[in-house]
């Protein structure tokens, strides 16, 4: 059935169809005739947060809680601009959002109207795709196919720029649309004769090792990774972007890989012959010096997108396909030969790594807190079933090492474009995606800085999240930087929030939120307990740590990951093995 | 490195050679040539970009803009089964004493001359870049005014099309 509308009618209409609850934005010129129709809708809510950048991570945030398309909206010029992070940060972490902006008028476009970015052109390196769409008729299928591209294949973010006379336009809306996408064609059965050579080598290998990336989680394969795992005995590592997609209380887990990661975890990297990479990217923060990475492993390269398979690391056997069914796959052709692997030396190698080299940190004599210990003590009373949302730095590493996760997807952070600022508005969005889970920001002074004001956004909306502020005066991560490569000149680090500036409890007050400090070990527990029981405001608490906590151990950016130290000058003793 | 020419067929649609372009230049590819024109079918265009890469990178230059969405079909094309034409016009310094020696190479090259000016001639040339490259080093003594340049064009030999495929493609969403 056909009916007329507008341009604008029509988003909202095709935003309705194509399942949208929630969408996160400000309006402005280019875009506000589509905010009209989007006042009445009944199933979309919009959310009006205070910066667009807000948006566009609490779109991810929701995004990455619900495995659904999180969408934030934005109009032309700098609206439009301020969602380039966002889209960047979705882009290199392939979350699924559509991002919809207005734009000037298509006779003013190219005329340096008021207002007017080319965004589309400005986005295109950091999309999966995006649309300028000027012609009314195009608003709906176009919607539709943002959607599409967005959230199958490897997913990633689209955006879909809209020009004012579009929308006012008048138009016929019908749907579904038929979508035009010719191009686009996600191969997500994998090739059997690949999953029988990968089957083949892992029968073979002596010492196998599965590297867990984000798209076993995205392919929703966490209960085949553990049915592969416990079949075949092989130990897992899981990346950043992986963390809880194998539980952590799992003994077959080594932790996480990369700068730091354990020792365990790297160790069976670099001393593996195999290594079955799955939805992982070999990236550099993960291989280290790539010419000296895993010097004596074959590769097995699973991931859903054909570009990351021997991007960086040359696969013996490449499968191109979905997580979840390359996993479904390998355990149907394991499970039919009779032929296992016999892993006891590996594993005996691999435990002593586990037990000589656990992760640990110092305590101070003098009474003050480590951050280190906040984040434990968070992790273990406010346990496994919440969301945990963390910015980036220090406090993020800390986040992966500290907080034990059992769930696949409770960890949501800023893995590869490294976004300061996500964890307060992704934090937000994941609430108001599973509003009946608690969701934890762990959040660096620096980072909170960057993005504090939707903290008025969730008090409004009435979004309770939880913000532990890891405050040590400092951009924590590069001062450790600073100390361990610039002569502990301290240039431009030190935030000086030693004279409360600003104070975060005053802060978090003024913006309507529960405002709570911590700076000593015993209130702790107490603390967190207290910011638990709070559950119809925001709740921030500014705890404040000592600033000289390095996170370890460290791979240092571009050296071997064979040159791993646990401490300042402390490297792992790497027995001496057959190779 | 070495030279590969590869058959880009993408949807005609605005915007689409800026994808492409902005994706070499992105990943750290140069184009040593590129040339875009509509086919034989009005929603396709086709794009012959000649690239100077070892083979591993070309790979990976492949599967990249495999994954543009307005990209239809990648085909990379080999020099001995295809073929390659670039055209040229040349401005070249050439009076009543010596148009005839131009002329005379003009015939050799098989070019035609397609403007004549009292101390000018203008030429217009086809053929590979190598056959190029001579043409233009021996009408270098007379002096070369101005002179413009295509990318390559390419097709394979014998029967088979490589737009068929991606007709029915996009036939079936049409």
């Amino acid at each position: 059935m056909t009916e007329r509308m507008t341009g604008a009618q029509a988003l909202v209409r095709a935003l309705e169809h194509v399942g949208v609850d929630t969408v996160f934005g400000i309006p402005g010129g280019a875009i506000l005739p589509a905010y009209d129709p989007l006042y009445d809708s009944t199933k979309v809510r919009h959310v009006l947060v205070r910066h667009e950048q807000g948006a566009g991570h609490a779109a991810e945030g929701y995004a990455q809680a619900t495995g659904r398309v999180g969408v934030c909206m934005a109009t032309s010029g700098p609206g439009a601009t301020n969602l380039v992070t966002p889209l960047a940060d979705a882009y290199m972490d392939s979350v699924p959002i559509v991002a919809i902006t207005g734009q000037v008028a298509s006779k003013a476009i190219g005329t340096d109207a008021f207002q007017e970015a080319d965004i589309s052109g400005i986005t295109m390196p950091i999309t999966k795709h995006n649309f300028l769409v000027t012609d009314p008729a195009d608003i709906a299928r176009t919607i539709m196919e943002a959607f599409h591209i967005a959230s199958t294949g490897r997913p990633g973010p689209v955006l879909v720029d809209i020009s004012k006379d579009a929308l006012q336009a008048e138009t016929t809306f019908s749907w579904p649309p038929v979508m035009q996408l010719p191009g686009y064609r996600p191969v997500t059965r994998p090739h059997s004769k690949q999953i029988r050579e990968a089957a083949k080598l892992i029968a073979e290998a002596r010492r196998p090792v599965l590297y867990v990336g984000g798209g076993v989680n995205k392919a929703g394969a966490a209960p085949e990774l553990r049915r592969l795992a416990e079949l075949t005995e092989i130990p897992v590592v899981t990346t950043l972007m992986a963390r809880g997609t194998f539980p952590d209380s799992h003994p077959q887990h080594l932790g996480m890989p990369g700068m730091h990661g354990t020792v365990a975890a790297v160790g069976a990297l670099q001393k593996s012959d195999l290594i079955i990479g799955l939805g992982v990217r070999f990236d550099d923060r993960v291989t280290g010096d790539l010419e000296t990475f895993a010097p004596y492993a074959k590769v097995v390269h699973a991931d859903i997108d054909p570009a990351e398979i021997s991007k960086n690391r040359h696969a013996d056997v490449p499968i191109v396909g979905d997580c979840k069914e390359v996993l479904g796959d390998l355990i149907a052709a394991i499970e039919g030969s009779d032929q296992r692997g016999d892993y006891s030396a590996w594993w005996t190698l691999l435990n002593g790594y586990k037990e000589t080299y656990p992760l640990g940190y110092d305590d101070y004599d003098d009474g003050s807190l480590a951050p280190q210990y906040v984040i434990e003590r968070l992790g273990a009373i406010v346990g496994p079933d919440a969301f945990y949302v963390a910015g980036v730095g220090q406090h993020q590493m800390w986040a992966s090492q500290f907080v034990k996760y059992e769930k696949p997807g409770t960890f949501i952070n800023s893995g590869g474009a490294g976004t300061m600022g996500f964890a307060v508005p992704a934090a937000m969005g994941a609430k108001m995606g599973r509003p009946e889970s608690t969701v934890w920001a762990i959040d660096g002074d620096g980072c909170f800085q960057m993005t504090n004001q939707e903290l008025a956004t969730c008090a409004l909306e009435g979004v309770p999240v939880k913000i532990a502020i890891i405050n040590n005066g400092n951009l924590g991560m590069v001062r450790q930087w600073q100390t361990l490569f610039y002569d502990q000149r301290y240039s431009n680090t030190d935030l000086q929030s030693v004279r409360r500036i600003p104070d975060f409890v005053k802060l978090a007050e003024a913006y309507g939120c529960v405002g709570l400090r911590c700076e000593r070990p015993e209130d702790v527990d107490a603390i967190i307990e207290k910011a638990m029981e709070i559950n119809d405001v925001p709740v921030v608490i500014d705890f404040v740590v000592h600033a000289d906590a390095m996170v370890w151990p460290m791979v240092a950016a571009g050296t071997s990951n064979d040159d791993i130290k646990i401490a300042r000058d402390m490297a792992p003793t790497w027995e001496n093995e057959d190779e | 490195m070495s030279r590969h020419t590869l058959s880009v067929l993408v949807e005609n649609k605005p915007g689409v050679l800026a994808r492409v372009s902005a994706l070499f230049s992105r990943r750290g590819f140069n184009i040593d040539s590129l040339a875009v024109g509509q086919t034989e079918h009005d929603d396709i265009s086709r794009m012959t970009i000649v690239v100077n890469v070892e083979e591993l990178p070309l790979e990976q230059v492949t599967k990249q803009l495999n994954k543009l969405v307005n990209v239809l079909k990648i085909v990379e094309l080999d020099p001995a089964q295809c073929v390659q034409r670039e055209l040229m016009l040349i401005k070249v310094k050439a009076d009543a004493e010596n148009r005839s020696h131009v002329l005379e190479l003009v015939q050799l090259f098989r070019a035609r001359c397609v403007d004549v000016a009292a101390d000018a001639v203008t030429i217009e040339v086809t053929g590979t870049t190598d056959k190029l490259g001579a043409f233009v080093k021996v009408l270098e003594p007379f002096g070369i005014k101005e002179l413009v340049q295509s990318g390559m064009v390419a097709i394979g030999r014998g029967a088979r099309s490589i737009t068929d495929r991606s007709l029915r493609a996009l036939d079936r969403t049409a």
